[in-house]
């Protein structure tokens, strides 16, 4: 018997949708600006549902990388959603086949994890089904709204909108940061090696995130394993 | 961009985006058994996410390193750099608020804000 249907579902996504709404209209504005059509923005939208490999993935278009690079940095900025899989795959009850695994995979965002594995015991498909949709709108409807309504708005307000996705990062990272000394090192030792690569050398802004990402997630890995050194 | 341009791009960024998730979703249904492994993907998150924010948050509003295609509304104002201060306004603020713990929507509505007032403040007293 499942405690949470898809109504509960729909519930715990509404507030995780909002705040997609305002980070995905900031995304819309510097797909915009990077070149895209709206129509191209809300697609990207639509069929990654991911902040920080979208926002990686425009600039990339608009340097006009190759798609080897393409494939290696959304392979790495992406590689948290394995981990965030592998664990959630242990907390799936009987109703999760292989094919409703499949589709909850593709909306496997950070923030949905983070609700999901926070439920007591198991949970079902009709929970998780609920809980993609709130978030999924969110995200392309703000999209479509920013990259659309984005050129109407004054310029002073567009580029203060610019840093709500990174706003949403510190979000993330932030709080297991304060409570971890090796979080707390991961982010100072990697925004550190990201600044000194910006500035030092003229390496791609791809390889610099899968660079200062794996060098420094193994170092530490070293230095602090187990499983209480990260929340 | 042309969609020829734009297609291969975007499949690319779905196909890999979604296979990340979806295989050890599916196909790995054991646990991991190398701690180091296991620690390694724990900080990926962390660290991935630190090295897009730093130091690109400073660019989000609008500064450039050349000096050209800075923002119209910070033409002819007495401050320079006035688009990276605002930017690093709105880092602070958002940091602060983060580090508290505060919501996703709350962080990034807060450094949205900060970076509007010092904007305005810009505008106000450095005409």
């Amino acid at each position: 018997m499942e405690a949470y249907g898809y109504r509960e579902g729909l519930r715990d996504g509404l507030p995780i949708g909002l705040g997609y709404l305002s980070v995905s209209f900031a995304f819309g504005i510097t797909a915009v600006a990077a070149g895209m059509t709206p129509f191209q923005a809300l697609l990207i939208s639509m069929t990654n549902v991911t902040s920080a490999g979208q926002l990686a993935g425009v600039s990339l278009i608009a340097a006009a990388a190759p798609l080897t690079e393409m494939a290696l940095t959304q392979f790495t900025i992406n590689l948290r959603y394995a981990l965030m899989s592998l664990s959630l795959s242990q907390k799936l009850d009987g109703s999760m086949g292989w094919l409703q695994r499949l589709i909850f995979a593709f909306c496997n965002t950070d923030e949905i994890f983070a609700v999901a594995s926070s439920q007591p015991g198991t949970v079902g498909k009709r929970y998780l089904y609920g809980l993609m949709v709130m978030p999924w709108l969110g995200w392309s409807l703000g999209t479509i709204l920013g990259a659309a309504a984005g050129s109407l708005l004054p310029e002073f307000v567009r580029t203060a909108l610019g840093i709500a996705i990174y706003g949403m990062f510190l979000a993330i990272i932030l709080p297991p940061a304060r409570r971890s000394l090796p979080v707390r090192l991961a982010v100072v030792l990697a925004g550190g090696m990201s600044i000194a690569l910006f500035f030092l050398t003229g390496i791609g802004g791809g390889y610099r995130i899968i660079l200062c990402g794996v060098t420094v997630s193994a170092l530490l890995a070293w230095l602090f394993p187990g499983e209480e050194a990260a929340p | 961009v042309s969609w020829q341009v734009y297609l291969p791009y975007v499949l690319v960024m779905a196909v890999v985006t979604y296979l990340v998730r979806a295989v050890p979703l599916t196909l790995v249904r054991k646990p991991i058994r190398s701690t180091f492994f296991r620690s390694f993907l724990r900080y990926v998150p962390y660290a991935v996410l630190a090295a897009m924010t730093f130091p690109d948050v400073l660019f989000s509003t609008g500064y450039t390193l050349s000096g050209s295609s800075l923002p119209a509304w910070s033409a002819g104002l007495t401050l320079p750099w006035a688009p990276l201060l605002c930017a690093a306004v709105g880092l602070l603020a958002g940091t602060l608020f983060a580090w508290r713990s505060k919501s996703l929507l709350t962080v990034a509505v807060v450094s949205c804000a900060a970076v509007a007032a010092a904007q305005a403040c810009c505008l106000l007293f450095f005409r």
